[in-house]
């Protein structure tokens, strides 16, 4: 089981400015499967996110990739593992697909070196997975919400990563490509055995798509397991402060909820 | 959905645009070296440059024209490609040497030495780049928020650019008495340089040159935005300081032989933007030849226009540039 974790996060505090964002958090993250944060919002699973992939310099304890801290290794090693992809990459860029992808191969490759046979094979893989072959020669300011996530995905998937962090991928799409996308994921992990851990805002995807939910709550990691072990009335009370009907889907046989009412936390 | 051919995605575009741009610099090359008080044909310019017959025409191309245009042509290369790395390191699409205030700095500690400590005139380009270095220093201090933010940098930088032109006002108002060279530094000038200036800026073009177009890739990923870059294996931290370093000594070593001259940085870069796109690998060759080919031009303009009157080469970039901009941000 030991041999398993591939990312170790040990007494994870995080401060900004006097603030507590993440309060003593502990989470082995093992090889291969689908992890899915929720959380209210300022719940702090974006600066964990920040945190586990060395945006943010954590005010105590670990992040252990590989039984090493990432922190102490080299930018560049840490990428060859790590993928991460965060909701802010509106950059408005005049990039072609083809071109942003092949960024993914950045840290595998000496600085001297242009692109080598390899490099290429994984870029014209990355693209194919995500479906954007016709468009390898747009730049991505021209393309549409959900082509646009899907290039910066190909891009992530050509560093040839172990883990697979995303914050929010599916932000700003509407409901046929937040499935596309949901499903793309699915299959990076099924296929090509890449561990994810994302940030989602949607329960139901969460649920439907997740080995592990970890919900957070004020900073610290509020409950943890599979969606029937975290998805219940109970715990989506608390952390969210909402009545709900939970139900099973009989296809998938996930669970599936709707919400009822606003509880008043001041009664 | 937009999904027809875009030719400025098409490198052999590029690649035929800067092959373009060569040649422009030659033909400057060609026109700088034929006008003047004396007017010269192409034919003489070549026969004199590669063998010296004594001629007055040889006196004239290689004492003062030819090395006034390599000196422009390296003060073009070297302030464009300063303000290509600045527009990129700082996410400022106005950041420039000059408006941002990293030339005033050079500018303050280069006059300093110049107007009051003569006797160590060879410490100028060193004190120049330790200027524009501090002054990006202060800059990136004062914009920093949690990151770089765009609009901060430009707030700062035109602050910190007042600051350092008051220090430099302050200066010759001090040493009033040793000035007279002061006022064509002010506004940027070729006027009288020839080959020792030449000597003193080429190390660093050819230094510039050689690591902007090895690392243009970094720069490219650092444009994608800190935490993509740091994602894809990049050091951020150590990319910006490098790239911002190259910047302040390419600045500062045009500052310290031609004095402030403006508007190069902004210009040129935008206008390769424009022309074949923002992908660093090809704008760094694009923007060192339009910076080149622009200063020559104007340099023989301003000698020649007026002739035998020479004005600053500032004031015709200032002249061109500012319409120019005007034009590029309606379009």
């Amino acid at each position: 089981m030991r041999d398993n974790v591939l990312l170790k996060v040990e007494n994870l505090t995080v401060d900004y400015k006097e603030h507590r964002i993440i309060e003593n958090v502990n989470v082995d993250i093992e090889k291969g499967r689908i992890y899915s944060i929720i959380g209210p919002n300022g719940c702090g699973k974006t600066t964990f996110l920040r945190a586990i992939s060395r945006n943010i310099k954590p005010k105590e304890g670990r992040v252990l990739l590989d039984n090493v801290s990432i922190f102490s290794l080299k930018t560049k090693k840490v990428a060859r593992k790590m993928a991460v992809l965060f909701q802010t990459n509106d950059a408005m860029s005049d990039v072609t697909v083809r071109n942003l992808v092949e960024y993914g191969r950045f840290a595998h490759k000496k600085w001297w070196k242009g692109t080598n046979e390899e490099d290429n094979r994984i870029v014209d893989w990355a693209i194919k997975k995500t479906g954007l072959s016709d468009l390898v020669q747009r730049r991505i300011n021209t393309l549409s919400g959900g082509e646009r996530q899907r290039a910066w995905i190909a891009m992530s998937i050509a560093q040839k990563p172990e883990i697979l962090l995303l914050d929010e991928p599916t932000t700003y799409l509407d409901i046929s490509h937040q499935l596309e996308i949901m499903e793309l994921i699915e299959s990076l992990n099924r296929e090509e055995g890449i561990t994810i851990v994302m940030v989602l805002h949607d329960l139901n995807h969460a649920a439907r798509y997740s080995d592990d939910i970890m919900v957070f709550k004020e900073g610290k990691l509020h409950s943890k397991g599979n969606p029937w072990e975290v998805l219940r009335e109970s715990v989506l009370e608390d952390v969210f402060h909402v009545k709900t009907h939970i139900m099973n889907d009989g296809e998938t046989n996930r669970p599936v909820f709707y919400a009822k009412k606003v509880v008043d936390i001041n009664q | 959905m937009e999904n027809r051919f875009v030719l400025k995605d098409s490198p052999r575009f590029k690649i035929f645009f800067i092959m373009f741009l060569a040649v422009l610099v030659f033909g400057g090359f060609l026109v700088g070296n034929a006008n003047g008080t004396m007017k010269l044909g192409v034919g003489q310019i070549l026969k004199v440059l590669f063998h010296d017959d004594g001629s007055p025409e040889r006196m004239v191309i290689w004492n003062i024209r030819l090395p006034r245009m390599i000196l422009s042509a390296l003060v073009g290369v070297n302030l464009a490609t300063a303000g290509a790395i600045l527009q990129g390191v700082m996410k400022n699409p106005l950041a420039d040497p000059s408006i941002i205030g990293i030339s005033s700095g050079a500018g303050l500690f280069a006059i300093f030495i110049l107007v009051v400590l003569p006797q160590y005139q060879s410490l100028v380009p060193i004190a120049a780049f330790v200027g524009a270095m501090l002054a990006s220093i202060i800059i990136y201090i004062l914009a920093w928020k949690g990151g770089i933010q765009p609009t901060r940098v430009i707030l700062a930088g035109v602050a910190v650019s007042s600051l350092f032109s008051a220090g430099i006002s302050g200066t010759l108002v001090f040493y009033s008495s040793r000035v007279q060279g002061a006022l064509t530094f002010m506004n940027g000038s070729l006027s009288a340089r020839s080959w020792p200036e030449v000597m003193t800026i080429l190390p660093y073009t050819i230094i510039g040159i050689i690591l902007v177009n090895v690392f243009s890739n970094k720069l490219n990923i650092l444009v994608l935005g800190d935490d993509v870059a740091r994602g894809l294996g990049l050091n951020v931290e150590l990319t910006r300081l490098g790239f911002t370093a190259l910047a302040a000594l390419l600045a500062a070593s045009a500052v310290s032989v031609v004095g402030l001259l403006g508007f190069v940085g902004l210009i040129v870069p935008h206008s390769i933007r424009l022309i074949i796109g923002n992908d660093y690998k090809y704008m760094f060759p694009a923007v060192a030849l339009l910076g080149a080919a622009l200063v020559m031009f104007s340099d023989t303009f301003a000698r020649t226009i007026l002739s035998p009157t020479e004005i600053p080469v500032g004031i015709v970039m200032a002249l061109l540039g500012a319409p120019f901009f005007l034009y590029l941000l309606r379009k």
